[in-house]
């Protein structure tokens, strides 16, 4: 380890993963190191013994018993979890549960680094919106959102012209315009134009351009009409009734994906170092390398040579150190936090025609808040929990000192809980774009539905790594099939 | 991908196969010797191939073996839980010269019996036969170690003369379920493929 590399990275998450993949494949010499024993950071897939240790770890520890060995105390709450919920090791469990667009930023950078043969997709089987205390499918078609109880007919009509403006938007062809600037006009006034009602108003930013809160209104009405499009787009690409799709065992997967693609390209993978640290020059506030404890590392070399035991080592770095904001404590500030409940159930949600995946959006007006409350289920289905259980996450940005409050609406459409686990995610974000420092910093991961500003900071990332930008518009991921 | 590709009568299975073992043990080199039939003297360390496939046929049966070398992350104990996933053979190679490749392939047969799934075909390789006479490891030793642990398959090979290097192959082949194992890529409902090289199937439709 203690060398030379283009850029040390630290932490495995699906952002720090995504540009090891990227820059190991473009040739940079890469060292990835993670304090935990296991891929994927904040945004891991926590198995159920991983689960337990980090939410319960009274429960994992008083199991693991005072005088008994670790390892047989370790082997007796094995067994007890195997007894409620299965085999541990069949439990895959989000901490950032979000779904892919089909048509998205993600699946543009899968397939073109190749990393989609690691990794099987499910489409999901539904969106729903929450409105006036019920659940309604978003249209997935014309036909269906002309029968859908949603709007009015009149509100239809209007609606459906607004659709027609957006299909057919173009931003490099000025005669889709219909006159508008969209990069002035803010969606607001976009709105106004075609005199659409408040709450078709709020389907369309929610359920559709999926803004997690009403600031979007008054910015230029170009990013609405765009993510509109990308919602279209990514529905028509799989024709299953659902924009999103979701990786079998869990979004841990992604992580693990990149950085298999990096090690492929003879990035190094060190797990398990908790005291892995920024080396920093004091003079120029430079973050120079890292240093972590190593084990002996005899091996390969020839045999009889001397064990010397663990030794701190130091790798440098050339270009850039990076990571999440957990390595940069004194560079990171937070932001905000997010409330996430996850949950077992032994049933599908209620009100979703059984689906196996789903996603449903409780608009922020229609609770009385400022934000939306987000749920999403999967299932064994999706190899993420034994065989016939559910898992369901509810989620939402924190408006009060009282989180978990928050959640109530969501939590109050899955039906029974069986098991829940509550958790309150600090939002970090880089106080500097690391430049001056070398050291450049991810932003935790928000409350959105989807992974797009999960790839814009990536994009951001490898800008303030490499100095170029990675054109994404030369990937075309249009093409895809469905069994 | 489907069964009805290859001729008439034959039936295929696609099997994920996977190669485990210390740095140098010659997992590379075993591969490269079954899909090219090429070895390298000073063979790199493993740069750059994710996976490569390789078809063979059984008693008119197609097994097609997409099979994953570890890419070096194993160097550090640091192998991702999604080299295992839904593998249906590994194979666990060491150098027959070397004692602590020896006790690494131990402990990766302790790993797979604790993370693989339960009807994994595990497959024990002394590689580098052709140098017997360094051996360090011996043939009783080896084998009865595998019978203790119910390995599928025990054989010493060589990537470099080719010595029963098709015979493990062939015997994992056979040692497989015979029903096609639908790999989650194409099975289950829902499923999907995103593919660059694809066709366009895109409809132009309108979501509302
Ligand atoms: C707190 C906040 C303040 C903002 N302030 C401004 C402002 O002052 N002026 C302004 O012009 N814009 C503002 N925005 C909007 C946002 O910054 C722009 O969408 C962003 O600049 C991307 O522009 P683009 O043209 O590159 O992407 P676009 O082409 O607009 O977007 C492409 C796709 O990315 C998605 N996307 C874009 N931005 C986001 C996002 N923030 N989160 C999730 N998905 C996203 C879209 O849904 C779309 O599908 C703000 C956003 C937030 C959250
Ligand atoms: N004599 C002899 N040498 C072999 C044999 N198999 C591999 N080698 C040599 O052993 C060295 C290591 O082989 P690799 O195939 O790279 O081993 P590996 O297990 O893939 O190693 P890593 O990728 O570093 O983990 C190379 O120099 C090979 O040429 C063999 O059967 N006989
Ligand atoms: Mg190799």
């Amino acid at each position: 380890m203690d060398e030379e590399y283009d850029a040390i990275i630290l932490g495995t998450g699906l952002k720090e993963c995504l540009l090891a993949g990227v820059l190991s494949k473009e040739g940079y010499k890469i060292l990835h190191l993670d304090r935990n024993a296991y891929y994927g950071a904040e945004s891991a897939s926590l198995n159920l013994k991983q689960l337990f240790e980090k939410f319960r770890p009274e429960e994992f520890s008083s199991a693991k018993g005072g005088e008994n060995s670790s390892k047989e105390s370790e082997k007796v709450f094995e067994e007890k979890l195997k007894e409620k919920y299965g085999r541990w090791q069949d439990w895959n469990i989000d901490m950032v549960p979000k779904m892919m667009m089909g048509n998205g930023l993600l699946v543009k950078l899968l397939v073109h680094t190749g990393v989609h043969n690691y990794v099987s997709f499910k489409a999901s089987e539904g969106s729903y919106v929450f409105k006036q205390g019920k659940l309604f499918k978003v249209p997935a078609t014309d036909k269906d959102a002309l029968r859908s109880p949603l709007m009015g007919m009149f509100e239809k009509l209007r609606a459906r012209s607004f659709f027609v403006f957006v299909q057919d938007y173009d931003e490099t062809r000025v005669e889709t315009h219909k006159g508008y600037d969209l990069r002035t006009m803010t969606s607001r006034q976009l709105y106004k134009e075609y005199g659409l009602a408040d709450e078709t108003i709020e389907f369309i930013g929610h359920a559709l351009a999926l803004y997690t809160d009403e600031r979007y209104m008054d910015f230029p009405a170009i990013h609405m009409v765009k993510a509109v499009k990308l919602y279209e787009e990514s529905l028509a690409r799989f024709n299953t009734g659902s924009p999103y799709i979701y990786p079998l065992y869990g979004l841990g997967e992604l992580p693990q994906g990149f950085a298999r693609l990096s090690a492929v390209y003879g990035g190094t993978y060190m797990l398990n170092k908790p005291d892995a640290e920024v080396k920093w020059n004091e003079e120029t506030g430079e973050a120079i390398g890292v240093s972590a404890t190593m084990e002996d590392e005899t091996v390969g070399a020839g045999e009889g040579e001397e064990k010397k035991g663990p030794q701190v080592v130091t790798a440098k770095a050339k270009h850039a150190i990076v990571g999440d904001p957990s390595y940069f404590p004194k560079h990171s500030v937070q932001v905000g936090s997010v409330a996430r409940a996850l949950c077992f159930l032994s049933h599908p949600i209620d009100n979703v025609e059984n689906a196996h995946s789903v996603q449903i959006i409780i608009p922020a007006s229609q609770v009385g808040r400022k934000n939306d409350v987000y749920v999403f289920g999967c299932s064994y289905m999706h190899n993420v929990c034994a065989k016939g259980r559910y898992v369901a996450f509810v989620s939402t940005n924190v408006e009060t000192a009282n989180p978990e409050q928050e959640l109530a609406s969501g939590l109050s459409l899955l039906g029974t809980i069986d098991e829940k686990f509550v958790h309150i995610c600090p939002i970090m974000a880089p106080t500097t774009d690391g430049i001056k420092e070398k050291a450049i910093i991810s932003r935790g991961y928000d409350a959105t539905t989807h992974f797009e500003s999960t790839v814009r900071d990536v994009l951001d990332m490898y800008r303030r790594v490499t100095g170029k930008q990675l054109d994404l518009s030369q990937i075309d991921a249009n093409e895809a099939a469905t069994e | 991908m489907s069964n009805s590709s290859h001729g008439a009568q034959q039936s295929q299975t696609q099997a994920k196969l996977v190669l485990l073992g210390d740095m140098g043990a010659g997992k590379s080199s075993l591969v490269l010797r079954f899909v090219k039939g090429q070895f390298f003297e000073h063979q790199e360390s493993t740069i750059g191939a994710a996976f490569m496939t390789q078809t063979v046929t059984v008693d008119d049966h197609v097994v097609k073996f997409e099979i994953w070398d570890t890419a070096g992350q194993e160097r550090y104990h640091s192998l991702a839980p999604m080299y295992y996933r839904g593998a249906a053979a590994a194979i666990i190679v060491y150098d027959m010269q070397s004692q602590q490749s020896w006790q690494r392939a131990k402990s990766w047969v302790r790993e797979l019996q604790r993370q693989g799934n339960a009807n994994l075909v595990i497959a024990l390789a002394g590689n580098k036969s052709d140098c017997k006479d360094m051996r360090k490891v011996s043939k009783e030793e080896a084998e009865a170690y595998a019978e203790e642990q119910k390995l599928s398959i025990f054989l010493e090979t060589s990537a470099k003369s080719g010595e029963c290097v098709n015979d493990l192959f062939y015997s994992i082949a056979n040692k497989l379920p015979k029903q096609a194992r639908a790999t989650p890529q194409e099975g289950g409902r829902g499923g999907v493929v995103l593919d660059a090289n694809a066709g366009q199937n895109r409809q132009k439709s309108q979501c509302c």
